[in-house]
């Protein structure tokens, strides 16, 4: 239970640090967005699903707190992603591609 | 020791997400690069819950977590809003 | 009524679940939820029925299995796209036609959508989906919706609608 418990803590931690790296390398708003959110939620799930495994006694309060980033962090990127869009922020287009904005 | 493996990846992820929210061009730069780094520290919260044994930690995760996503909503709208 | 028993129900289990099973938590937090349920009921708008429980129980087994899947498959997928030197992103911006009309399912389809590989949700407009995608494929809306929503399209409008 508890050796499960801390390969699901590395696996979390491996993808917050890739999360971070991702916001780091990715080219435009969008696709940092896009990097940050998904992996960062993955591993903050993993990480806290672990965390769990070693103290059962805590599951059903992280299982909260799992409930409540699954809810409100997509809301939230969504809602910055919209902002980042009314406002015309900077699209990165692959070399050689010609495409409207919206189709 | 495995929480020292934890906590260094956790603080390499942070670092990343910190040059982010300082180096970024534009302010939605910065704002991703916050919003970001919030997850991590969330995370960091329930670790430092684990190292201390201390249940305690918990809610202030869950709060800080709250307060994180308000964060985020304010931040975007306040840009979509200026002109 | 039925309003203000609905919300002294929410209230007490949220409370249930941040502090514990304690008899005496149990207790306060609900002479606490009854007190405030009685005041904020004349400004709340909305309440459930014994049917949300079902609706609860199918959403728990038939959505969430897809959800982690999904999420893992993404994960994966834009960890490549990260890791790999050349970077190998299409990115753009195109438009989902979807068939949801309440607004609880709209919020789990953009929220899905935004968890899946390599798409996040900008803003749902009347039948479409504004939706942002690091690898585009295809070039007409309904095989933009094949590759994104269908899924999600098809067991939303089965539990919600």
């Amino acid at each position: 239970m508890i050796i499960a418990g801390n390969i699901l803590m590395v696996i979390g931690g491996v993808f917050l640090l890739l999360g971070g790296f991702g916001v780091l390398r990715m080219p435009d708003v969008f696709n940092r967005i896009q990097a940050g959110t998904k992996a960062t939620t993955l591993g903050a799930f993993s990480l806290i699903l672990g965390v769990g495994f070693v103290h059962p006694q805590w599951l059903l309060k992280l299982i909260l707190i799992i409930v409540f980033i699954a809810i409100t962090n997509p809301v939230g990127s969504s809602v910055l992603a919209r902002a980042a869009y009314k406002k015309g922020a900077y699209q990165y287009k692959k070399e050689g591609e010609e495409r409207s904005e919206v189709k | 020791m495995i929480n020292i493996i934890v906590f260094s990846l956790i603080g390499l992820g942070v670092l990343f997400a910190l040059i982010r929210l300082i180096a970024g061009p534009s302010s939605f730069d910065r704002v991703v690069g916050l919003d970001t780094l919030n997850i991590i520290i969330t995370a960091a919260i329930v670790m430092i819950a684990l190292v201390l044994e201390s249940s305690l930690y918990l809610d202030i995760a869950l709060a800080y977590a709250i307060l994180s996503f308000l964060e985020t909503v304010v931040f975007a709208r306040f840009l979509e809003g200026k002109q | 009524m039925k309003k203000g028993i609905s919300t002294f129900l929410a209230l007490w289990a949220i409370w249930i679940l941040i502090a514990g099973f304690n008899v005496t938590e149990i207790i306060l937090g609900g002479a606490v939820a009854l007190i405030l349920a009685f005041i904020v009921s004349k400004y709340v708008n909305y309440s459930f029925g014994f049917s949300i429980v079902l609706g609860a129980l199918k959403f728990v087994f038939v959505y969430i299995p897809v959800f982690i899947y999904k999420l893992v498959i993404a994960n994966l997928d834009m960890a490549y796209r990260v890791l790999s030197p050349k970077m190998p992103i299409n990115p753009g911006i195109v438009k989902v036609p979807t068939e949801i009309k309440n607004d609880f399912g709209k919020l789990v389809l953009a929220n899905s959508i935004t968890l899946t590989p390599g798409t996040l949700s900008l803003d749902v407009e009347d039948g479409h989906v504004l939706v942002h995608w690091v690898n585009v494929k295809g070039s007409t809306e309904e095989e933009y919706k094949k590759e994104i929503s269908k899924d999600f399209d098809k067991i939303l409008g089965g539990i919600i609608k």
